[in-house]
């Protein structure tokens, strides 16, 4: 069975909440007393359906004020796989949190309702998506009994949004007309759409190949902890712990270790279960080397004949996450893979306006939900690969040095 | 050609290990909060091959309501034994002596919400600055919206609305002074994860979590099992029933159910039968609609 984390957006009213609770409801995965729990409070605030968005909103405050404040994981499994959700708020006030949902996610699940067609939200949740790296979007037509299941109303959907969507790179999108409310689509094929030859929301979900999705050329072993146990039984073994972020590491590999720059052989890639074979992202892991070489945490093992790039000097899309907008002169904290540095900021190139996705040169103020590209000059060389060719060694986190608050999300772009 | 795809039980193990490892190399005292219950001992055992072949480099800490099922304290040494651990014991026993908590009246009486203070003292007596603890998001609402690293200001409360965004696998450690964070390393694992992992890797548990007979009282609907702790209500019967524990808490507030199985494979079976929650029969969530969010806010785990 695998693993799918895919993340939802939307408004309170495009019917997202239901096609979650659809989803839960049809793979039986509401529990009675879950249930009953939801219904009471429903009863009690005096609405006249269970409403499912009860389910996710998990703190008090979400449910006195009837909105979702952060993001909720939600989980439930078929006998295929094993789903974690990102549900996350859709207003334009959350893009944050759509950002932290979409940073793990294999799949965008897209509302659209078929009566407004493509609107702004859409858009936005399709940049954030692109920017993010989800490699699969799927785009739910919502509703679709509202326009009385018509094939045109779909297809002029579809073909808006691949209009819109070309200027984003290598993206797939799925596209797939549902109503959520009665389940068409869903998790079962609607009777009503004989027009349409596709699959279900949820066999797409439960077949989507993703194993792609991990980058399996480049190899890259940031190490995260030393591990000597100077034991009787183990007296010289020095272990470099860490979880591979990208490529395939065998025993007998040469590799570089960054930044010595010494170059040696793995001797063993182990576990307590024993020595392992190979050993690919996402596996935690610990290995072995041939020679006697300085290793500590922050270090990177990297394939000799494939290095990534190195530089203090770097440019990032980001995401500011904070009231404090980001300092055009202000120095930071940041985290990259296993190293923590600090970083300067040398300039704002421009903001974007993620409703039009045009490029802000007048007002490059970025503040809290503002996305922007910004160029820093960090205090020790970074070794790191564009996002866009692999999202754990080309995101960093940006901390606020006075309030240990994390403040910004960055994908390098160079 | 191979397929480079982990299962799903692999890909958490190995984010887990990923969390377990990251506390290690970025917090000077970290322990790990351990209840005897089967999501710490999972917990215990992804620190055991996080760390492979070194030892678990950090003390297992248990807050001891002194309500607890003897089979679990019996099991909990066992086990520390065996894999050569440090184990601390706090005990809300002492914090009562103390003055500084003070015992709950009534037939529903439990020492459950009394754990906070003796929680918090014991961390700071450890001057631990990362406490691991084995909550699940799939458990409760509130625990929905848990980070895996989880910050608490000097008082060991949490605010819910103003928490750090967390992305990717980055995750940010910094902190004031007597600051600490709560880390939950197995956050998204379903209780059908655990039981699978268990059985996968033949991790063993306390015998309660299998059927067993039991003498227990029927209140409002929860099986409470029959202990010197338990504040008997008046017409109150004490019946033979064949039970098994989901989870494993205070003996006051734990309930047990009706169940047959008596081996792993059962206990799967009757988890993806199941149509209640694991916690729905765990007295101390029933109290108010936000009792965990309270609870945590305050200090719980």
């Amino acid at each position: 069975m695998e693993l799918l984390r895919f993340t939802s957006a939307g408004s309170v009213d495009d019917g997202k909440s239901t096609l979650i609770g659809r989803l839960l409801y049809d793979t039986k995965s509401i529990f009675e007393d879950q249930y009953d729990q939801i219904k009471e409070a429903s009863e009690r605030k005096g609405e006249t359906t269970v409403n499912l968005a009860l389910l996710t909103d998990g703190l008090r405050a979400e449910r006195e004020q009837g909105i979702t404040i952060d993001v909720a994981y939600r989980y439930f499994a078929t006998p295929k796989r094993k789903f974690i959700i990102a549900d996350t708020p859709g207003h334009i006030q959350y893009t944050r949190n759509m950002v932290t949902g979409a940073s793990t996610a294999n799949l965008a699940l897209i509302l659209v309702d078929a009566r407004h067609g493509i609107i702004e939200q859409t858009k936005r949740h399709a940049f954030i998506a692109s920017l993010l790296g989800i490699p699969h979007i799927a785009i739910c037509v919502n509703k679709m009994d509202l326009v009385e299941y018509k094939e045109e109303v779909f297809d002029k959907i579809k073909s808006d949004f691949e209009n819109f969507s070309s200027k984003f790179d290598k993206l797939d999108i799925r596209y797939i007309p549902i109503s959520a409310l009665h389940g068409d689509n869903v998790v079962n094929k609607s009777e009503k759409m004989d027009w349409y030859q596709g699959s279900t929301l949820l066999y797409l979900l439960e077949n989507i190949h993703i194993a792609s999705d991990q980058n399996r050329i480049d190899c890259r072993f940031p190490v995260q902890y030393v591990l000597r146990p100077q034991s009787d039984e183990y007296h010289d073994f020095r272990g470099y712990a860490g979880r591979v972020a990208g490529g395939t590491f065998r025993p007998g590999d040469e590799v570089t270790v960054l930044p010595s720059g010494f170059t040696t052989k793995i001797k063993s890639i182990e576990s307590m279960d024993g020595n392992l074979a190979e050993a690919f992202a996402p596996m935690s892991v610990t290995m072995t080397i041939e020679d006697d070489i300085d290793i500590s945490r922050g270090d990177m093992i990297v394939r000799a004949d494939n290095q990534p790039q190195m530089s203090q000097d770097v440019d990032l899309m980001v995401c500011w996450m904070n009231e404090q907008p980001l300092n055009p002169n202000g120095k930071y904290t940041i985290q990259h893979t296993s190293r923590e540095t600090r970083c300067m900021v040398k300039e704002v190139k421009y903001k974007v306006d993620v409703n039009t996705l045009h490029r802000d040169l007048e007002d490059r103020t970025i503040g809290l939900n503002d996305i922007g590209r910004i160029k820093i000059r960090t205090m020790s060389r970074l070794f790191y690969d564009p996002y866009k060719r692999n999202r754990n060694t080309g995101s960093i986190l940006i901390i606020d040095e006075l309030t240990n608050e994390t403040v910004g999300a960055g994908m390098i772009i160079e | 050609m191979v397929d480079y795809q982990l299962n799903h039980l692999q890909e958490l193990e190995s984010e887990s290990i990923f969390v377990l490892r990251e506390v290690a190399a970025r917090f000077e005292r970290p322990s790990l909060m351990f209840s005897g219950g089967k999501d710490s001992i999972v917990m215990l055992h992804l620190a055991r091959k996080a760390f492979h072949p070194c030892k678990v480099p950090f003390p297992l800490l248990h807050v001891d309501t002194g309500h607890n099922f003897p089979e679990t304290i019996a099991f909990r040494d066992q086990l520390v034994e065996k894999i050569g651990a440090k184990l601390v014991v706090a005990k809300v026993q002492d914090s009562i002596d103390q003055g500084k908590s003070k015992e709950e009246t009534g037939v529903n009486a439990s020492r459950n919400g009394l754990q906070t203070v003796t929680l918090l003292d014991a961390l700071e007596d450890l001057k631990t600055d990362a406490a691991m603890g084995g909550a699940r998001r799939d458990e409760e609402k509130a625990r929905a919206k848990e980070r895996f690293f989880s910050h608490r200001d000097e008082f060991g409360q949490w605010d819910p609305k103003n928490q750090r965004p967390e992305l990717w696998n980055l995750f940010n450690s910094k902190k004031a002074m007597g600051e600490h964070f709560r880390i939950f390393p197995i956050s998204n694992w379903t209780e059908m994860d655990i039981w699978q992992y268990i059985l996968a890797e033949k991790i063993d548990i306390p015998n309660l979590y299998f059927s067993h007979k039991r003498r227990c009282v029927n209140r409002d609907g929860i099986l409470l099992a029959e202990s010197p702790y338990l504040n008997m209500k008046e017409n109150e019967e004490v019946k033979e029933y064949q039970v098994r524990f989901r989870t494993i808490g205070d003996m006051t507030c734990t309930g047990a159910s009706l169940s047959d199985a008596d081996s792993l494979e059962k206990i799967i079976e009757e988890v993806a039968a199941t149509r209640q929650t694991e916690r729905g029969g765990r007295s101390d969530d029933k109290r108010s609609e936000a009792a965990m969010e309270d609870r945590k806010t305050q200090g719980y785990f």
